[in-house]
């Protein structure tokens, strides 16, 4: 295990434990910014995750980081230094492409040993540091087989094994569960995630996946045009959504217009009850699916149910209200309403947020 | 597969065959004495040995300077770009003795050096040397630069990642990955040189003579044709173990690679380095190529009455009594002759490609080395082979003037080959795959999906094709009929005659040439962009 503990590990701690800051970083292509400003702390040992639709900047930001992208504006800070004018192979920061960008010309040793050939290992040190990370990465004995005869996760963990190799002080990770299957998924975030927490890696990872987010950070920050919308733990965002567009990327589509007078507020859909302290006056209001409590049909707001789709746990139920936007509901398998039906909607005040 | 072997026995084995036979054969029985007898003279062997040697190095010499101009053209993005990759492809269809001269020019006795400084190089072998770069800049640029333009430069990026520096990235990355490119490239530079005629006849004296130079010499000036079908066969033997040493090394090395738009990978030029980068590039194109053609240029208007166009008028009439025909009219002979041999290149060796790329074995291999023979035959030879075979039916083509795109179609299929096999090579076979899924025979497949991708190396090769038709002498110079000449043919007919008229109109005649072939380049980079798709 040795061979992949993160070289800073011990001395970068000095700088309040932030390994990477960005401070104001500009990025522009043309007259459109890539990066508008963007500050971010990433603490030593944290794994933060960037969300955001593509074109929001996220992969730009990681490029700024390794030193391929330079910068129009701002500064970017690791282990207390300044990086303006450090080539990206000085910079001691790993980054695991989107397509993974192994060497075809290299077998899986070849390409897991480069970076320790880089950083003038000899030979018998690479070949046990790459048995070692193929272990790690659970392909035992892969050493000599061809990049172009691996799977897709095979593949995954390669590139894995390879950016981990020369230990670095940042892990960056540019999607880096897109083109796996789900099941394989799951299972490799919760993999990743026991392997960061084990050897203390730095992880920056961005995805457009908040489910994978979720799963892997410690904290998420969402990004929209190249700008920070939010940053919080997984479980602050998901609870407070910032805005309506961190809502709706984090597939939130109950929103509508309300007015908050006391502890309702009045909007098209009738009544909705807030949470106690709700600033009074006009807003965009946040229902979450699991706000939406079905009663009967004399009850409440009459809808009728337009679509069903399972979802595991649980079935979100499509309705559509007599007048506002459509409402989405999530409910419990066997209370499922057929489509077609007309059903009575309530709101429960604990799943409804008002949106800044 | 089947129409390309049919070509080059017909149209290449046959002829080379029977020209060297009619040298060996005596009295009805073949002289194998001869060939240790004419190898073991010393001075056979100094030319045997000057004739690598020199190659050696030109290979090396080119590579080192052009590479790097490779780069910038695949990666940078810069004002004159197309216009100035047109300019440097022009010095490959120039007769070898236009080049000569225009090199003595610059370097010789009362050229440009030898007033400015003093300078003289024209009996040494760095003019030599020179003019072999300048001749071979264009197909390093074209064949390494057009694969480079289509790499992922996420590779290289991937490398620095792990704490590669730019260099080593480039080193560890991106050559291998050229390295079928590279090795192609420097193949067809080592085979230009070690046949080299023209150059080597003017700028070598009487102190160099290569291979090509001594078949030629005992052929035409000794009449001595045994010693010289035993040369034919050297040079043949020769050509032949190194594309057999190069299939060899290449065979493993052609990787399926990532290929991306190319115009998703070129920019401007960045920060110092890359300004310096771009800057040494010109410099070295404006000193290597721009300068010999510029005094060419110069001196086609240079007239006894001062600067005019006397030469280019006097181009129309027949007046001088060189040809039967005004020497404008070789303009449209060229022309016609290099777009037929160019469609007939392009149809051969794309045939031979996609067979070489679909099949594998050591049949196809030996085909693979086969197809670059051409380049490595004294192309006198091939034109007399031509001349004494094709004359009776049912191949009687000697009147007929298909006959001179043949020949010259023959040079232009191993271009064709070279710049297709490594592209086509790199397709990704599940990208067909995929089409055939989607209900795409594999004739439509293949146009649907191989073609856009391998288009730009289809344009490339063409091009290729079509200057080298252009600038064919050895060959076309035997078979073209008086009436009919090609441009080269015309400017060497009227660089043979003395006078100062004849010389100007030579150099008008060449200028022209330099300038349809730059046009024509330019109109086919032209096609090339207006048709490409970016990524964003």
């Amino acid at each position: 295990m040795t061979a992949v503990q993160p070289k800073g590990a011990s001395t970068a701690g000095a700088d309040a434990g932030a390994l990477l800051r960005l401070d104001d970083v500009t990025v522009r292509f043309g007259a459109r910014a890539a990066l508008d400003t963007v500050g971010l702390d990433v603490a030593e040992h944290e794994i933060v995750c960037v969300l955001g639709p593509s074109g929001s900047g996220k992969s730009t930001l990681l490029r700024a980081v390794a030193g391929l992208q330079g910068l129009d504006g701002g500064r970017i800070v690791l282990g207390g230094r300044d990086q303006g004018g450090v080539p990206a192979h000085k910079r001691g920061v790993g980054l695991m492409f989107q397509d993974h960008q192994l060497f075809p010309q290299r077998d899986v040793a070849g390409n897991v040993a480069f970076g320790l050939r880089m950083h003038g290992a000899s030979r018998a040190e690479q070949a046990l540091g790459v048995a070692e990370l193929l272990d790690l990465v659970g392909l035992p004995g892969a050493q000599k087989r061809a990049v172009s005869s691996l799977s897709g996760g095979e593949q995954q963990r390669v590139a894995l094994a390879r950016a981990l190799a020369p230990r670095p002080r940042l892990l960056m990770l540019d999607e880096p569960l897109g083109q796996l299957d789900r099941s394989l998924r799951e299972r490799l975030v919760a993999e990743l995630r026991e392997l960061f927490g084990e050897l203390g890696t730095t992880v920056l990872a961005v995805t457009h996946d908040q489910g994978e987010a979720f799963a892997l950070a410690d904290r998420v920050v969402v990004m929209r045009d190249g700008r920070i919308a939010q940053s919080g733990t997984p479980l602050e965002v998901w609870r407070n959504p910032a805005d309506e567009f961190v809502a709706r990327f984090l597939g939130f589509d109950n929103v509508v217009d309300a007015t908050v007078t006391g502890e309702a507020a009045d909007t098209v859909w009738g009544k909705v009850p807030v949470p106690d302290g709700t600033r009074q006056g006009a807003c965009r209001l946040l229902v979450r699916p699991a706000g939406v409590r079905l009663v009967g049909a004399r009850e409440g707001l009459a809808c009728v149910v337009t679509a069903r789709t399972f979802r595991g746990t649980h079935v979100a139920v499509r309705l559509e209200p007599p007048g506002g936007p459509r409402l989405e509901a999530a409910c419990a398998l066997r209370d499922a309403p057929a489509v077609g039906e007309t059903v009575g909607v309530a709101f429960d005040s604990g799943d409804v947020v008002v949106l800044g | 597969m089947a129409l390309p072997v049919a070509f080059f026995a017909v149209f290449f084995a046959y002829p080379v065959a029977a020209i060297v036979a009619r040298g060996l054969k005596a009295d009805g029985s073949w002289q194998f004495g001869r060939i240790g007898e004419v190898i073991g003279q010393s001075d056979i062997q100094q030319v045997l040995w000057f004739t690598t040697w020199q190659a050696l190095a030109s290979t090396a010499l080119t590579l080192l300077i052009a590479l790097p101009g490779a780069y910038v053209f695949a990666r940078f993005d810069f004002r004159g770009k197309q216009v100035l990759r047109a300019v440097v492809t022009v010095p490959f269809v120039l007769p070898t003795v236009v080049v000569g001269t225009a090199f003595l020019a610059v370097i010789g006795r009362g050229g440009l050096f030898d007033e400015l400084w003093g300078m003289r190089l024209d009996t040494t072998v760095w003019a030599i040397l020179l003019a072999h770069v300048f001749f071979n800049y264009a197909v390093v640029v074209r064949t390494v630069g057009g694969l480079w333009s289509q790499l992922d430069p996420r590779q290289e990026e991937a490398a620095r990642m792990l704490g590669a520096s730019r260099l080593t990235a480039w080193r560890t990355v991106t050559l291998p990955a050229l390295g079928p490119a590279v090795a192609a490239a420097a193949l067809m530079v080592f085979l230009f040189t070690f046949t080299s005629f023209g150059v080597v006849q003017i700028l070598g004296g009487p102190a160099y003579s290569t291979l090509e130079v001594e078949i030629y010499r005992q052929t035409a000036q000794l009449l001595d044709l045994p010693t010289a079908a035993v040369l034919t066969i050297v040079q043949f033997a020769a050509v032949g173990a190194v594309l057999a040493v190069h299939a060899w090394t290449v065979r493993r090395r052609e990787s399926a690679l990532r290929l991306v738009d190319a115009s998703a990978t070129v920019r401007r030029p960045r920060g110092a380095g890359q300004w310096s980068l771009l800057g040494f590039v010109l410099l070295t194109v404006a000193l290597l190529i721009l300068l010999p053609l510029g005094v060419l240029v110069q001196r086609s208007f240079d007239g006894p009455d001062g600067y005019g166009f006397l030469y280019y008028e006097t181009l129309r009439s027949t007046d001088g009594g060189a040809f039967l025909v005004p020497a404008v009219d070789a303009i449209g002979n060229s022309l016609r002759y290099a777009v037929v041999a160019t469609a007939i290149a392009v149809l051969i060796g794309g045939l031979a490609a996609a067979a070489l790329t679909r099949r594998a074995g050591r049949l196809v291999r030996g085909f693979d080395a086969l197809l670059m023979l051409p380049l490595g035959v004294s192309a006198v030879t091939v034109g007399f082979g031509f001349l004494i075979t094709l004359d009776k039916p049912p191949l009687d083509l000697r009147a007929s003037w298909i006959l001179v795109p043949l020949a010259q179609a023959l040079v232009g299929v191993p271009f064709v080959v070279r710049t297709m096999l490594p592209v086509l090579r790199a397709v990704d076979g599940r990208l067909r795959e995929a089409a055939a899924v989607l209900g795409a025979s594999p004739l439509r497949a293949w146009r649907e999906v191989d073609f856009p991708l391998v288009r730009r190396a289809l344009l490339i090769a063409a091009g290729f094709a079509f200057a080298v038709s252009l600038g064919e002498f050895g060959a076309t110079v035997f078979i073209a009929r008086p009436d009919n000449p090609t441009l080269p043919v015309a400017v060497a007919r009227l660089l043979g005659r003395a006078g100062d008229l004849n010389y100007g109109q030579a150099m008008a005649l060449s200028t022209i040439l330099m300038v349809v072939c730059a046009v024509s380049l330019l109109l086919l980079e032209r096609l090339r962009t207006e048709r490409t798709t970016g990524e964003f």
